[in-house]
């Protein structure tokens, strides 16, 4: 009983599937324009990309499954792909087509996930990508003989630059079910099979046309996943490889190579002229950027690039984001007068959103180039370069580029580690990038430094910070590696893709991609978090502070002076004021007093503000680091005990800013990238308890040593 | 250890054993869960010819061409793949 205007109504659901660096998000942006939306799948870190498209026959939906080399992998986001073709992911549905995406110059190693699709009893559709590449490099394919090979459409596309995409859009609509498994197990391997084959149909957790496929992928997939299926799967799967094992036979390898020479068959009916052997384009351009000298100075030269865009050519536009929320700030402060709804909008809206859209320019300029870079091909050569280097702390190569751009901002650094495929490798990395010491923490450098290091020591303690950072970094990276993430050996089994020329639009797509998710997911709990600080910094007020300062005003003292005290007191006796006075017991063997405790608690805003957090307590108004008044204040101030601060003090303060996670963008954003609270909670807590023992151990190791 | 004292056939080796710009066939995929699964989906099986490209400049990883693509591993995930000196 189908209701024809349900039917109608209903959206064709398809699925874009393929290997890495198939070239599948080109074509996905040349279905879809810029129309699509951009999410985290529910309880993974793994992203979700679709968009509503028009098709000859009406109206799709395309999902944009994350790469995959197959069907029986572990890693997380090929399960999401698996789950999501299978129809097991809950809440997402079964896909009605799945075009899969071939590079055309790697048929090999892609047709092995193409066949392994054919067995799922999905209609299928192939576009056939790069056959422009397949043709310069001497190995053209032609799609008509596949398409008999395989016997599902297939269309010959170039995805960066759109050329025949409108016959893909059509072709989806021809799209049919493959013929099923056309290879076989050797000796008594197909009747082991038959014993998974019977228990997955009577579980019934697949389409009865996936039964076959789905059978040959746990058989030689996750050893746990078979208790998916209930006792009886995993019973028969516990069976079935009982058998293998009797026959002599591994199951995992003797898939593969059936596999693979299905597909060197079918490859070599699709090419008309057999793979010629001289050195490619590719092999030419990695004998100058692999090379054993030129590659690591060619490496240097980039990364150098990539550090200057992100450190200093992203401040011109970050200091125009500040200009135009303290203008914002300043107009509706204007219009609306002084009160306390004007302190909210101003000191916490306003100041929040900047507080948000001051991050674009980094992660823009640093997603430009690891976009190109990827594209191009050379951040997996960038990461062959120094694997070497970073395999020594537990790190994987690709880690480089996001630990290296932390040191500007660990925020666009976390957002980079997406390119790390292992959880775990990117995991690491994620937790210790905020250890590297990053731009924010130079204005609390350059006030302490100014304040108490004596000329000479001054440059030597600025380098010590930096290095402490790294030391830090590296550190908490191998022990993160042999404790929470411990096992797994990771493994840097990465393909070298051919070099290939960007497409304008995908960078692009890409750049813009990062900031909106930025803003949109990780800015809301940024403004959220911006507005509690403002409120506990703010509330409660005392009109009887504001009366004190309004009389010595009418009595004719200087009216700015006496309103910056009075901004000093209202701040001390704040919730923020009483939260330092409360834990100061707490920071004294740091040698920190009450004030700092509120710097500290404000600086967690962004680090730069503990800079005017301490103007503002020290009754000296708005200032920045270079304010001699404030350096005066501090240079008077008597810490706990009445011991005058020293440069123990300082180097004390600043150790505990290198090691602390004093940054709430940073745990938002690593909260929107783990999809979960657990990580940056961690990450807080571990981060603040190293910052207070390291300040412990500076402070009281500084005293005991009879320093200061 | 000169070349007839060698007796033919070559015997396995690690792949980590094989020289830049030197070739061999895949006899033996040894690798360990996880990784042995995702060698053989790269196309790391029995029967395989393929050419080792070249090293990292410090010697590690290495990179190898199989079925017409380039990849890189490290040395120790080389190891556990036997190859046939070619």
């Amino acid at each position: 009983m189908s209701s024809p205007p349900e039917t109608r109504a209903k959206a064709l659901h398809v699925a874009l599937a393929g290997n890495p660096n198939s070239g599948k998000t080109s074509i996905f942006n040349g279905l879809t324009g810029l129309r699509h939306k951009v999410a985290n799948y529910p309880g993974v870190t793994v992203e979700r990309v679709e968009a509503d498209i028009a098709l000859p026959q009406g109206r799709a939906r395309i999902l944009d499954l994350p790469g995959c080399y197959s069907l029986a992998a572990r890693a997380e986001d090929e399960r999401i792909a698996r789950d999501v073709l299978l129809g097991l992911r809950a809440g997402e549905p079964r896909p009605d087509v799945v075009v899969a995406v071939v590079d055309a110059s790697n048929l090999e190693r892609n047709l092995f996930f193409v066949t392994q699709l054919m067995e799922m009893g999905v209609p299928l559709c192939i576009a056939l990508n790069m056959v422009d590449v397949a043709q310069r490099s001497g190995v053209p394919v032609d799609a008509a003989a596949l398409e008999q090979a395989l016997r599902v459409p297939v269309v010959p596309v170039i995805g960066r630059t759109g050329w025949n995409l409108p016959a893909l859009r059509e072709a989806v609509s021809r799209a049919r079910r493959a013929e099923g498994r056309t290879w076989r197990f050797p000796g008594a391997g197909e009747e082991a099979l038959g014993i998974v084959r019977d228990a997955v149909g009577r579980a019934g957790t697949v389409p009865p046309e996936a039964v076959e496929g789905e059978a040959v992928r746990l058989l030689v997939g996750d050893a746990e996943e078979g208790g998916r299926g209930g006792a009886g799967v995993a019973k028969a799967l516990e069976d079935a490889r009982a058998r293998f094992r009797a026959a002599g036979i591994d199951a995992e390898s003797a898939e593969a190579e059936c596999r693979y020479a299905l597909c060197n068959d079918i490859a070599r009916r699709a090419r008309r002229v057999a793979p010629s052997s001289g050195p490619s384009r590719s092999e030419r351009i990695d004998r100058i950027v692999t090379h054993r000298v030129l590659g690591p100075l060619i490496y240097l030269a980039i990364m150098a690039l990539i550090f200057q865009a992100v450190y200093a050519w992203a401040e011109p536009f970050m200091g125009w984001i500040e200009a135009a929320t303290e203008w914002l700030g300043g107009a509706v402060s204007a219009i609306l007068g002084p009160g306390v709804l004007t302190d909210l909008l101003v000191d916490g809206a306003i100041a929040g959103a900047g507080n948000i859209l001051v991050f674009l320019p980094q992660i823009c300029l640093l997603f430009l180039f690891l976009t190109i870079l990827e594209d191009v091909g050379y951040l997996a050569r960038a990461a062959f370069l120094v694997d070497r280097v970073m395999r020594g702390v537990g790190l994987h190569g690709k880690a480089f580029i996001p630990l290296m751009s932390s040191f500007a901002c660990a925020i666009p650094g976390i957002m980079a580690t997406r390119t790390i495929e292992s959880r775990r490798d990117r995991m690491v990395t994620i937790l210790v990038a905020p250890l590297m010491s990053c731009s924010a923490r130079l204005p609390v450098y350059a006030l302490m430094i100014g304040a108490f290091i004596p000329d000479g020591w001054q440059a030597v303690t600025l380098l010590s910070m930096y290095a402490l950072s790294v030391v830090i970094a590296l550190l908490a990276a191998l022990v993160l590696r042999k404790t929470l993430f411990r096992g797994g050996a990771s493994t840097f089994i990465l393909e070298l893709p051919r070099y290939k020329l960007p497409s304008a639009k995908g960078v692009a797509r890409t750049v813009f991609d990062r900031g909106a998710v930025f803003v949109k997911q990780a800015g809301t709990v940024i403004l959220a978090m911006s507005v509690v600080l403002w409120f506990l910094a703010y509330f409660p007020r005392s009109d009887e502070v504001r009366q004190r300062a309004s009389a010595r005003i009418a009595a004719g003292e200087p009216k700015e002076q006496v309103r910056a005290e009075e901004a000093g007191e209202q701040v001390r006796q704040s919730f923020a004021g009483r939260l330092g006075r409360a834990i100061e017991p707490a920071i004294e063997p740091l040698g920190f007093d009450w004030k700092i405790g509120i710097g500290v608690i404000s600086s967690f805003a962004a680090r730069e503000v503990l800079v005017s957090a301490l103007g503002v307590v020290y009754g000296v108004g708005e200032v920045d680091e270079t304010s001699t008044a404030l350096r005066d204040h501090l240079r008077q101030a008597k810490g706990p005990g009445g011991k005058p601060f020293t440069w123990l003090t300082a180097v004390s303060l600043m150790v505990f800013f290198v090691l602390a996670c004093q940054c709430m963008s940073t745990l938002a954003v690593v909260k929107r990238e783990t999809n979960s609270w657990r990580w940056p909670l961690f990450m807080f807590g571990y981060m603040t308890v190293l910052a207070y023992l390291g300040s412990l151990l500076v402070y009281q190791g500084g005293l005991a040593l009879g320093l200061a | 250890m000169t070349a007839a004292a060698k007796t033919p056939p070559a015997p396995l080796t690690g792949l980590d054993q094989v020289a830049p710009g030197h070739c061999g066939v895949v006899q033996v995929v040894a690798a360990e869960n996880g990784a042995r699964r995702r060698l053989l989906e790269m196309g790391f099986v029995p029967g395989t010819p393929l050419r080792v490209v070249r090293l990292a400049p410090l010697g590690d990883p290495m990179q190898i061409e199989l079925h017409g693509y380039h990849i890189s591993l490290r040395r120790s995930e080389a190891r556990t793949i036997l190859v046939q000196p070619a």
